[in-house]
């Protein structure tokens, strides 16, 4: 027993020796996380702002003129041409210059003050819908600001003022939504595709029957070559934790030892799936891209990661039940947002639970049949 | 030429002997097609609604209605306790909660005018934003058609005369597969391109059989030629699969002309496979591939406006997107297909992606060591 014991803690040494005698690998393993988060955090966003505005004013009057002046001034909008003629509208949106035109009717402002009612056309770029939808609320919304600035509300009896309140992220700030997708896909990445083709990798030289020979069993051959990732994919979770906390300041608000527990959890999760890749794929191009493919991209897309998964077509939503990545994704904003506790997370916790002992039970018995 | 053509001829045979090359070759397409466009809709509907309803009046139960009655909110639960409802946010059952305090009726017709609160799960800070915007436009629509009941004082529907008409130019459905597809049909491209040139000139390191296609009489452009030609041409191929699955399933519309489309991507593609080539000078396994790959088409995918809007990246970062090829194609791709853009208006686009191919392409090469 205890010789075993020895076996399998020399068998891991090696395996470490492996991965830290190349720099190169271990400065990509601690580079990502934390270049991946700087870029979320300080690059990636989906607010829309700057958005480019081209305006074709026939009538050139004050009140136009006081619009146009409103909406730059918002710090939404960013004036870029003032057009002369109607006629090439479709060519500026063709190069791509601006996001919306905007065109008012003849004689505007005398319209708006004789008959009381006057036209204005918004045209936006919806080749991108979210950012035209966005642009288009945005643009109504100032225009009503701007009806009652000017007091051309008709005086209403009554008058409602809703008081919003944003919970969990009152200043919205998007680098709150992607941290936990970014524990996920970082997790995934570092456990499941490293380790799926370190495995394969031996198989493909050959070197695996050798192993196989060898005095170690297999259960120790897969320990060997997973324990060395669970320590680095456990690595750049605290980098990401230590990281959203001090540089972006996003609040732990509940425990931070239940956090770390279900990390664990969730990269133990991705190396059953990272062995049950490799018992089944032949090479490591067949192993990346079978990672890739069902892994890395539904974590990244059908999480909720970046795309909310309520909008997702009734099959997409019950697909995204099977990811992983979901309910991770849920449970590291409800700890860290939310604050919740265990009590609130007991179901997502179960689900990971079942899915890890499923996979490892499938990549058993997937192990046995290769060996028999 | 001769000898190229055989190098060709050997390296299709290698490649597809493997059959399933050919099923990544055809699979990847297909399922990024088909489940990951469908995943990327930030549009928001059905949401769930909780209400706090303490007023009990005919108004209250009218400004419900108006809610549960529209296509972006249905009503989840009423409670007359808030923390009950803040319970269900916690628990993620709800985005919002609307709350109306007790009097609510009759402060409408007070000087000044009622107030109700409304509390939204902003995690998601885009998604809290548009969820509010139509609150708010709600509770507009329950004022005028209140005022218009109960006081009998007819409200024209334009409040203040100005009366803003919107069009969604090239999306007039907004549809957001029709933005997604031409994104994902970048990112298919460019990994392919550059995943399968460098874990196959890779590979064969690892094998050693580089060394025996040293000492062949071949010279070294011969043999890079051979390597990268074939994944040039299935690049392409996966290029038209894709389109032509778009336009299956989602009719993606293809305004332009597919020739200018074509012609980019195969010069797009030669910076693609130089990075590759780069990428296999580096690395000595295809563990480091993958990672120095992934690491590169992360920054370069989500820098390059694929999911967020370019406009809203920092000063910097729209700088450095000068260099990011992806952001190029990504552009290119979206004008063709959506808004029929002809070579005059992507001239800047292509003359980039030549300098950046060719500029690449000699980089790797020289770094390319073949010993001879």
């Amino acid at each position: 027993m205890k010789n075993t014991k020895h076996r399998l803690m020399g068998f891991i040494r090696k395996e470490f020796f492996h991965i830290f005698r190349d720099p190169r690998t271990l400065l990509i393993i601690m580079g990502i996380p934390i270049s991946q988060l700087l870029l979320f955090g300080f690059v990636i966003t989906t607010e829309v702002k700057d958005v480019k505005l081209a305006v074709y004013d026939p009538s050139k009057d004050d009140v136009s003129a006081r619009l146009v002046q409103k909406l730059t001034s918002t710090g939404y909008f960013e004036l870029v041409e003032n057009l002369e003629s109607d006629q090439n509208i479709g060519d500026i949106f063709k190069k791509g210059k601006v996001k919306e035109v905007l065109v008012f009717e003849n004689d505007f402002g005398r319209k708006l003050q004789r008959g009381g009612e006057a036209r204005l056309q918004l045209l936006a770029d919806a080749s991108d819908p979210n950012v035209a939808r966005i642009v288009s609320a945005y643009t109504q919304g100032i225009i009503r600001d701007f009806i009652r600035d000017q007091q051309m509300l008709p005086n209403l009896p009554v008058k409602i003022t809703p008081e919003v309140r944003m919970y969990y992220n009152e200043e919205a700030r998007s680098v709150f939504l992607f941290v936990p997708g970014l524990m996920a896909l970082i997790m995934m990445l570092v456990s499941a595709i490293m380790s799926s083709l370190s495995i394969t990798r031996e198989k493909e030289l050959g070197t695996l029957e050798v192993l196989l020979v060898s005095p170690l069993r297999p259960i120790h051959i897969v320990l060997g070559k997973v324990v060395p990732y669970l320590l680095l994919s456990f690595v750049d979770a605290l980098i990401i934790v230590a990281m959203a906390n001090w540089v972006f300041l996003m609040p732990v608000h509940g425990s931070l030892v239940l956090l770390l527990a279900e990390c664990f959890l969730f990269i133990f999760l991705s190396l059953s799936l990272g062995v049950l890749i490799s018992t089944v794929a032949p090479t490591q191009l067949i192993a990346m891209f079978m990672a890739m493919i069902g892994l890395m991209l539904p974590t990244l897309l059908l999480s909720g990661f970046i795309f909310p998964v309520e909008n997702m077509p009734k099959i997409l939503q019950w697909f995204s039940v099977l990811m992983p990545a979901r309910w991770f994704n849920d449970i590291v904003k409800d700890i860290m947002l939310k604050g919740n506790g265990l009590f609130y997370l007991w179901d997502e916790t179960l689900i990971l639970l079942a899915m890890s002992l499923f996979f490892v039970v499938l990549s058993v018995r997937n192990l046995k049949n290769r060996l028999e | 030429m001769r000898v190229l053509l055989t190098l060709l001829q050997k390296e299709f045979i290698q490649i597809f002997r493997d059959r399933r090359m050919l099923a990544i070759i055809v699979m990847v397409p297909v399922m990024q097609m088909l489940i990951l466009v469908y995943a990327a809709d930030f549009d928001v509907k059905n949401s769930d609604l909780v209400v706090v309803d303490w007023d009990q009046s005919p108004a209250s139960r009218k400004l419900v209605q108006t809610f549960s009655g529209s296509p972006f909110f249905q009503l989840h639960a009423t409670s007359f306790r808030q923390e009950e409802a803040e319970s269900l946010l916690r628990s993620g059952k709800t985005d919002m909660i609307l709350i109306v305090p007790a009097g609510f009726e009759k402060d409408l017709f007070r000087e000044a005018g009622a107030s109700l609160q409304l509390i939204v799960n902003a995690i998601n800070g885009s998604t809290a934003e548009i969820l509010s915007g139509y609150a708010q436009n709600m509770i507009l629509d329950f004022q005028r058609v209140w005022i218009g009941e109960t006081l009998a004082v007819p409200v024209s529907k334009n409040a203040g005369g100005i009366n803003p008409v919107v069009r969604y130019v090239y999306n007039d459905r907004l549809d957001y597969k029709h933005f997604m597809a031409p994104g994902i049909l970048v990112i298919l491209v460019t990994i392919i391109g550059m995943y399968l040139t460098g874990m196959n000139l890779v590979k064969e390191k690892e094998m050693g059989t580089t060394e025996q296609l040293n000492v062949t009489p071949l010279k070294k452009h011969q043999l890079i030629a051979g390597k990268l030609i074939p994944f040039w041409i299935i690049a392409l191929f996966d290029l038209a699969f894709g389109l032509l699955i778009a336009r299956l399933a989602f009719h993606l519309p293809m305004e332009g002309n597919l020739l200018v489309l074509f012609t980019y991507a195969a010069i797009y593609l030669i910076g693609v496979l130089a990075v590759g080539l780069l990428i296999s000078t580096f690395a000595d396994t295809q563990q480091q591939v993958l990672f120095i790959g992934f690491f590169i088409v992360m920054i370069f995918v989500l820098m390059g406006g694929v999911f967020t809007p370019l406009e809203s990246m920092p000063r910097w970062a729209q700088i450095l997107d000068f260099f990011n090829p992806v952001c190029y194609f990504m552009r290119v791709i979206r004008m063709v297909l959506l808004k029929g853009s002809g070579f005059a208006d992507i001239i800047s686009e292509l003359l980039f992606s030549t300098v950046f191919g060719i500029s690449m392409m000699v980089f790797a090469i020289v770094k390319y060591r073949k010993r001879a």
